[in-house]
């Protein structure tokens, strides 16, 4: 069990991160408090064509060293500096120095890929994070930023001020930790340049999708669900260029009998999806939300073991763990609804 | 001690909103408005006796578990499982519900004026005169009575927008009736289709009447409209998948 929220504007206009704070405090009781995070987008214009790398330095570590090094081999770092982050008394106690740096990277350094930058960006994040002591990238995307650390959410929220934040499109998560030690790159959201994740749930399958995610390269180094669903989101998404309802219904399939029933172009299409990537399909009770700067998307599993409440309000789309929480944020909501299992709720931000 | 008293839950959480309705009731309360709810879990959890409590807003999950007499009226949709593991009284939601309502439901009556999520009446049952009553007046969704054990299960679906999957999957006592036609792909293994009888319309007219009362329907209608009854196959639907025997 755990909360999440997502929220979006199709126009772009900007939310401060107080509302979506009150939103997941509202689901406190889906979390045990150590571990929530937000992700939002549009929060850099200053920097909107770099790369914001939000990295989670040990201080027992000499990490930063290795990473300044790193990224002024792949490219070049426009500008670098503490997060800004208010002590609060209820942390979970951390020596973890949140960081960011805000780079471009040198896309002749990828020759032959259809998507330079991000290739640069993804190795440097998987290199990081599997080689570098002390080093952890939780977010890397343009004009993007997670901020996550181990408490309940009001309290991440004042460690990182999140109001004095502005994005269109907000994902937050409360984390009922339940298998993973407490650290503080835990908890979701995670994210790989364009997509961010939150989850509520567990992915049993885990052992094959992250089989399978790693044979293409990307190294899972967290092992939470979001990481893994992360990377398999921007493999089928971006390096496969599957249009995210096909995406998701690779990783959340019909059933057999189910295909089975369908006219036989659907069902041929569905018979082509599932074979080809069986290996991503993933089992288990969860709701899944997904983002990149352009859509918000949720989805549940199959069987829907996990709850999943949208609302829409004039411009603002909302997907939530309750109807509470968006209620919270938005009193007035025009339309509360549940969609069915498998069934993508997909948002796109007006071009 | 007033008979009725008004109680603002405003940025209230569930522990203290719980502990006023108990000591109202307590004190002789037989009417409490709740104002203002916004996601609170467990309101009226394990509550007895034979009030009237009215929550206004839209409160969190297992809302009544446990309860043993009262009447909640809920103004505004409810969260997940209302109803869970309730023993008497009854749960009327002027709204929608979430997944698993009545989950482990073992009395009383629940009447939801629209929809249902997945897994309503789930492992529902029933025990010498202890039955519980489900009756939806929209539509239900897949996994309908999962492992239904007992007690009557009714969906209206007034708007004719269900579509629900596997219904009855391990169901091995009580019965689901749905208004109008089920499709044979929609039943879950375990369960199988019976005419609903002269006896069994004369058994659900004063249910669907007393429903239609508190929604302000015309019960004739309903009562004489086409069901599908839904029941177990056996008593033991897995005996082989599980057992050796």
């Amino acid at each position: 069990m755990c909360g999440i929220f997502g929220v979006m504007d199709r126009r772009r206009q900007m939310m401060d991160g107080s509302g979506i704070r009150q939103a997941l405090s509202m689901m406190n009781e889906r979390g045990s408090g150590e571990g929530a995070g937000y992700v939002a987008y549009g929060i850099y214009p200053e920097y909107q064509d770099c790369y914001a790398l939000h990295v989670f330095f040990d201080n027992a570590h000499d990490g930063r060293a290795v990473v300044d090094a790193m990224l002024e081999a792949w490219g070049t770092i426009e500008h670098d500096e503490a997060i800004p982050t208010y002590d609060q008394p209820n942390l979970r106690a951390t020596c973890t120095t949140p960081w960011r740096y805000f780079f471009v990277p040198d896309p002749s350094l990828a020759p032959g890929s259809a998507s330079p930058e991000r290739d640069v960006i993804t190795n440097l994040v998987m290199q990081i994070n599997t080689g570098v002591p002390g080093a952890q990238v939780v977010s890397s995307g343009m004009n993007v930023g997670v901020f996550k650390a181990s408490g309940w959410p009001e309290d991440v929220a004042n460690f990182y001020r999140i109001e004095d934040y502005e994005g269109y499109l907000w994902l937050a998560h409360n984390r009922y930790t339940t298998n993973n030690p407490g650290r503080w790159e835990q908890p979701d959201p995670f994210n790989l340049h364009d997509w961010s994740v939150v989850e509520n749930g567990k992915v049993t399958s885990y052992g094959t999708n992250r089989r399978y995610i790693e044979s293409f390269g990307y190294t899972c180094s967290l092992e939470t669900d979001s990481e893994l669903i992360t990377y398999v989101i921007d493999l089928l998404v971006r390096r496969h260029g599957l249009d995210i309802d096909l995406a998701i219904r690779a990783i959340a399939p019909p059933y057999w009998k189910d295909i089975d029933m369908m006219p036989e172009a659907e069902a041929d299409l569905n018979r082509a999806l599932r074979l080809a990537y069986g290996s991503a399909a993933m089992n288990g009770p969860y709701t899944v939300l997904a983002a990149n700067p352009d859509m918000m998307v949720g989805f549940t599993d199959r069987g829907k073991l996990r709850p999943m409440v949208v609302g829409e309000c004039g411009d603002r789309l909302y997907i939530a763990s309750e109807e509470a929480a968006i209620r919270a944020m938005e009193p007035g909501v025009e339309s509360i609804t549940m969609p069915a299992a498998g069934e993508p709720v997909i948002g796109r931000v007006a071009p | 001690m007033a008979k009725s008293l008004t109680i603002d839950a405003k940025d209230m959480h569930y522990t203290p909103l719980n502990q006023q309705i108990r000591e109202a009731l307590a004190n002789g309360a037989r009417e409490v408005t709740v104002n203002g709810v916004l996601g609170q879990r467990f309101i009226g959890s394990g509550l007895q006796g034979d009030a009237t409590i009215t929550i206004n807003g839209v409160p969190g999950g297992d809302l009544a578990m446990f309860m043993s007499g009262p009447t909640i009226i809920v103004h505004g949709n409810a969260d997940h499982a209302p109803g869970n593991t309730m023993d008497s009284g009854k749960v009327v939601i002027h709204g929608s519900a979430g997944d698993a309502v009545a989950h482990s439901m073992r009395g009383g009556t629940i009447f939801v004026r629209d929809n249902i999520g997945y897994r309503g009446g789930i492992h529902m049952k029933q025990y010498e005169e202890k039955r519980p009553i489900l009756v939806v007046g929209g539509a239900a969704r897949t996994f309908l009575g999962e492992y239904m054990a007992g007690g009557l299960l009714i969906v209206l679906d007034l708007n004719e927008t269900m579509d629900a999957r596997g219904i009855g999957s391990g169901i091995h006592g009580g019965e689901i009736i749905i208004r109008g036609d089920v499709d044979d792909a929609s039943l879950a293994s375990g369960a199988k289709k019976v005419p609903l009888t002269d006896e069994d319309r004369a058994r659900i007219a004063p249910v669907i009447r007393e429903f239609a009362g508190e929604f302000g329907l015309d019960p004739e209608p309903l009562i004489n409209a086409d069901y599908t009854r839904i029941v177990p196959a056996s008593a033991r639907p897995f005996a082989g998948k599980y057992t050796w025997e």
